[in-house]
Formats: structure tokens, sequence, C-alpha cells
């Protein structure tokens, strides 16, 4: 009897502590730092002391030089890597391993080269196991949302830069995660698709209520799409400011830039890049030479 | 269907590329002019070296005798039985030692490219075992295996193995970490990992080897049957050579070539059909 109720007890606790309150922040890290043994054998920090929190159907944009860590963030949210020091939270709990809440897009192409594009899409259901049909159907209607029906049999050898990302995009998506993870994703594409492409995922992600983090070089993109900019310094990374982006949604990412407050919030931001920037190039040439 | 695309493409196209069109085509029937043309200089000038008592047809054979050899063997049949048993032997041999090797190689490249640790293990012996030559097997397996096919599957397989072994594991290695973070992101088990991303993204390694190592299966089989058999191609080869008929060693030779021939379009059939998916650069670099 006592043992019963014991464990009934046990159970409310531990179900109150996976209820994820609106309090606490979707996605936490605290004074994170990451250290990776070079293959000279001596130890590179890619990242130094960093805290930061992203609130519950958040977009947060992480801006910096190039190089300074801002993938090895993403990895360590996503659970593909883990912190030397400091703690890793998602919904309130610490990362242990790969987490089925998640989404990530990668900078280049992650889709298989081998499926089609339905086949591509339909991977996570059919991963998690679900039934090959209500994948397929499933993976058909997320094709529908990112403008590829009737390409669903092409590979993504046959299809421009723009779709195998939209591909992409679908591909994460259907999973519905929860928090979603982007590392450059539009980055080797041109500038007009880019901003078009910007504009694509404002629209998925305002339909489903994940926290976005958005891994990217170019501040305008950062601006453009974000409520909040994480600036890091040059690396070993850390958190040089945050800055909360006031701009009304939605949003149309080609034309909110001629905004004087989009224009104002550039300004305000760049002062802060540039410096690190500017260490970050300096650096380089060094090694270079 | 094709025929009748190609004429409309014709009647559309603009003269320069018509002119461009038949000019493929010319270089074409060119090159298998050429190609006929060459054949006939070789085999004419050994047939007219025999002749003219420049080759001596009792050591290096002679064209008409090798055909004559192979209308006999066709005909009459060989000294261990009909001519269609033999090749049906070696046949069977070397395509049961291809898929056995193929299977094993594959599965253990797969494995030891997955687990670095058991790579490291097991590394240095794999290298030692791949240094000596395998052909040096054969007196073993006929004397363990006996006369009878297996011996000779047990040898093809050997050769096979390595080969296949080495591509499949490279392959495994040169997956590209996104693909494997992607999957496993969106789900993916360590079993679904292998099946559907490591495997299809190692395939064009491991089939790249399947031509090569066809080869070597045959070549296994055919040894085997030197060192001791009862029916063969392998077997035939190594009694004409016995009886210094040399004619009867090249007769043997070409049936060999023609069979290889088939098989290895078979593998390139085999080839296209799997890796659909690929853009198609690589195939206008063989020859």
């Amino acid at each position: 009897m006592i043992t019963d109720l014991l464990m009934a007890v046990t159970d409310i606790s531990t179900l109150t502590q996976n209820i994820p309150d609106q309090s606490t922040p979707a996605i936490e890290l605290r004074n994170v730092t990451k250290r990776f043994r070079t293959p000279a054998g001596q130890a590179y920090t890619a990242l130094r002391d960093l805290t930061l929190s992203v609130a519950p159907g958040e977009f947060c944009a992480v801006v910096g030089p190039t190089g300074c860590g801002k993938s090895t963030t993403l990895g360590l949210i996503c659970g593909l890597e883990r912190p030397s020091e400091g703690e890793v939270l998602v919904m309130g709990r610490p990362v242990q391993g790969i987490d089925s809440r998640i989404g990530y897009v990668f900078q280049s192409d992650a889709v298989f080269p081998w499926k089609n594009v339905l086949r591509n899409v339909a991977s996570g259901p059919l991963f998690r196991g679900m039934r090959k049909a209500e994948a397929l159907t499933k993976a058909r209607e997320w094709i529908a949302r990112v403008g590829l029906t009737g390409f669903e049999d092409r590979y993504p050898h046959q299809l421009s830069g723009g779709m195998r990302k939209r591909v992409a995009l679908a591909q994460t998506f259907i999973n519905e995660p929860q928090i979603l993870l982007m590392d450059e994703p539009f980055s080797a594409l041109d500038v007009q698709t880019r901003t078009l492409m910007g504009n694509e995922l404002l629209n998925l992600w305002s339909s489903s209520s994940a926290s976005v983090v958005f891994v990217t070089h170019d501040l305008e993109e950062a601006i453009a799409l974000s409520d909040k900019v994480c600036v890091l310094t040059a690396g070993p990374a850390t958190v040089k400011g945050i800055y909360t982006i006031d701009l009304p949604r939605p949003r149309n990412t080609t034309e909110i830039r001629f905004d004087p407050r989009f224009v104002q919030l550039y300004h305000e931001i760049w002062e802060d890049l540039r410096n690190e920037v500017v260490i970050s190039y300096e650096r380089n040439q060094q090694r270079d030479r | 269907m094709s025929a009748i695309s190609n004429e409309t493409a014709k009647m559309v196209l603009p003269p320069e590329q018509k002119s461009y069109s038949s000019a493929a085509r010319r270089r074409r029937i060119l090159i298998n002019a050429l190609r006929v043309l060459f054949l006939v200089v070789i085999i004419g000038g050994w047939e007219l070296g025999t002749r003219v008592g420049i080759i001596d047809p009792f050591f290096w054979g002679q064209p008409s005798g090798i055909w004559a050899q192979l209308v006999t063997w066709a005909t009459q049949g060989t000294a261990q039985g009909p001519l269609w048993e033999q090749i049906a032997v070696t046949l069977e041999e070397t395509l049961i030692g291809f898929a056995l090797g193929v299977f094993l190689g594959v599965i253990f490249g797969v494995i030891l490219g997955r687990n670095q640790f058991l790579a490291d293990i097991l590394g240095p012996y794999i290298k030692a075992f791949n240094a000596i030559p395998r052909v040096m097997l054969a007196p073993l397996f006929a004397v363990a295996l006996g006369l009878d096919i297996q011996s000779k599957v047990a040898l093809s397989v050997v050769m096979v193995f390595f080969i296949v072994f080495f591509n499949a594991f490279q392959g495994v290695r040169e997956v590209d970490r996104n693909l494997i973070a992607n999957a496993r992101i969106l789900g993916a088990s360590q079993r679904r990992l292998s099946t559907a991303v490591i495997l299809p993204s190692a395939l064009s390694w491991i089939l790249a080897s399947l031509h090569t190592s066809f080869s070597f299966a045959l070549v296994g089989a055919v040894v085997g049957e030197f060192v001791g058999s009862y029916h063969g191609i392998g077997l035939l080869v190594q009694t004409a050579g016995a009886n210094f008929n040399a004619n009867g060693v090249f007769a043997a030779i070409v049936i060999l070539a023609v069979v290889s021939l088939l098989m290895e379009a078979l593998v390139t059939t085999l080839e296209n059909r799997l890796i659909r998916w690929r853009p198609n650069t690589v195939s206008d670099a063989t020859l």
C-alpha cells in the first residue's frame, strides 16, 4: 500500500517535471564551454562561457564572424556534441543524446541523393516507424506546402539549389519539430532565391509553434527573419550582445529591409559585429602568413 | 518509338545541328570500321606469320587451327564431355564464388567500416592476409575440399572477398558526415542508418569493385581447375597444355574471354539499374 502510494507520488512529480510551463525557456545554454582536440593533439576552444536562452515559439538568429563556433552551438543543442563545461537544457531538461523534438536544416545539401523527392521527405516518419502508406501521404502534403508538387519523382541532382532547400525544409518540418535549428541554410543560394526562401521559411514557421535558432553570417537576413539577434564574438565564441527585433509580423523579407526601423537596428547591431569581424579577419590573415 | 522521335528531331533541328549529328554518325562508322580492320590485321598477320614460317604454330598456335579446335569441341565434345558442360561448370563455380565473396565482403566491409575499434584490432591481420598471393591457397583447398566444385568456389570467394571488402570499407568511411547527422536527427536508429544511409552511399564504391572482382572470381575458378578437377575450362587449358596443343589453349582462352565479356556486360547493367539516381557523368569516361 505504502509503496503504491509512494509510486503514485513519484509519478505525479515526474509528470509535473515533464510539463514545460511558459516560463521555462525552450532552449537554454548555461555557461557552456566547448573544447575540441585538434589533429595535432592540442585543445581548441570553440565556445567559452556562452549563455543564451530561447523562449518557446521564439525565432532567434545567431550572427558572428565566420568560423567562430556558431555551428558548434547547434551541435550542442541537438545532442550531436556534448559540452565540455556548463549545461545545455532543452524544454528545461539536460540534453542527452539526440532529441526527437528537434529538427535540423544543414548548410550543405543533406538530402539523400539516392532517394527521390517523395522518399526524401518521407524519410523522417519512416525512420520513426510510421506505416509506409501514411508516411507517403503525409510527405505529399508537405511537398505541396513547399510548392514542389509534380517533382515527387525527381532525384536531388535533377533539382536546382533552391528546390533542394525546399526538399530539406519539407523533410525537417514533416517531423513537426518543437525546436528548429538552422545552420546557414540559405548561404549557398543566390541572393534573390535566398530572400524568397526566407519568406517561405517564415510561412512554414508561423503555422508551427517551433522555437528557432537560425545561424547566419548575414546580418540582414538575421534581422529580417528573427525576434531576437544574438551577436557572438570572434572565436572562442561568447555572447557579445542580444538585440530584440521589434519589427511587426507577418513580415515580407524582401521589403522589410527598407523599413526605417530595420535600418536603425542594422546600424546598431553592425557596430557590435564589425569589431568581431575585423578581429577574425586579421587573425585569419596572420594564420595564412 | 525512338526511331520516330529521331525522325521528328531531325525535321525540327536547324541545319547546323543536323550536320553535327551526321558528323557524329560518320565518326561512329569510321571507328567501327577501324576496329574491324585492327582485328583483321592482328589475326591475319598471325595466320600469315605461321603460313610463311615466321611464327611456329606448334608453340604459338594458329588462328585457323584455333577455330578448327573450337568447332571440334562444339560439335564432337571435349575429352571430358560436351563443351557446354565445361562452360557451365566453370560458370557455376565463378558465379557462386562471386556471389558469396561479394556478400561476405560487403558485410565485413560495412561492419568494420562502422566500427573503428574492431577495425583497429583486425586491421593488421587483414592487411597481412591480403598481402599473400591468394592463388597459393588452391592446393590447400583441393586437398581439404576435394576435386569437386567446392574447392574452386572457395578459391573464388577468397579472391573476390578482399577486393569487395576494401571497397566497401572505404565506401563506408567516405559517407558524407552531414548525411549521417541528418538521418540521425530525422530519427534513424543505428540499424536503419546502416541500411538506409551508409549502404546506399557506399554502393557506388562497391559496384566499382564488382567489375574487377568478377574477373578475379573467374581466375579463382580456373586456377582451382588447373590444380585438380574433373570438369571445367581450366581443365581444358591444362590438358591442352599437357598435350602440347597450343591451339587448344588458345581456344579455351577465347571461350573464357567471351564468357568474361558477357558477364561484364551483365555487371554494367546491374550497376546502371542500382545507381539510377546518379548523374551520368562517370559512364562517359569508360572505354
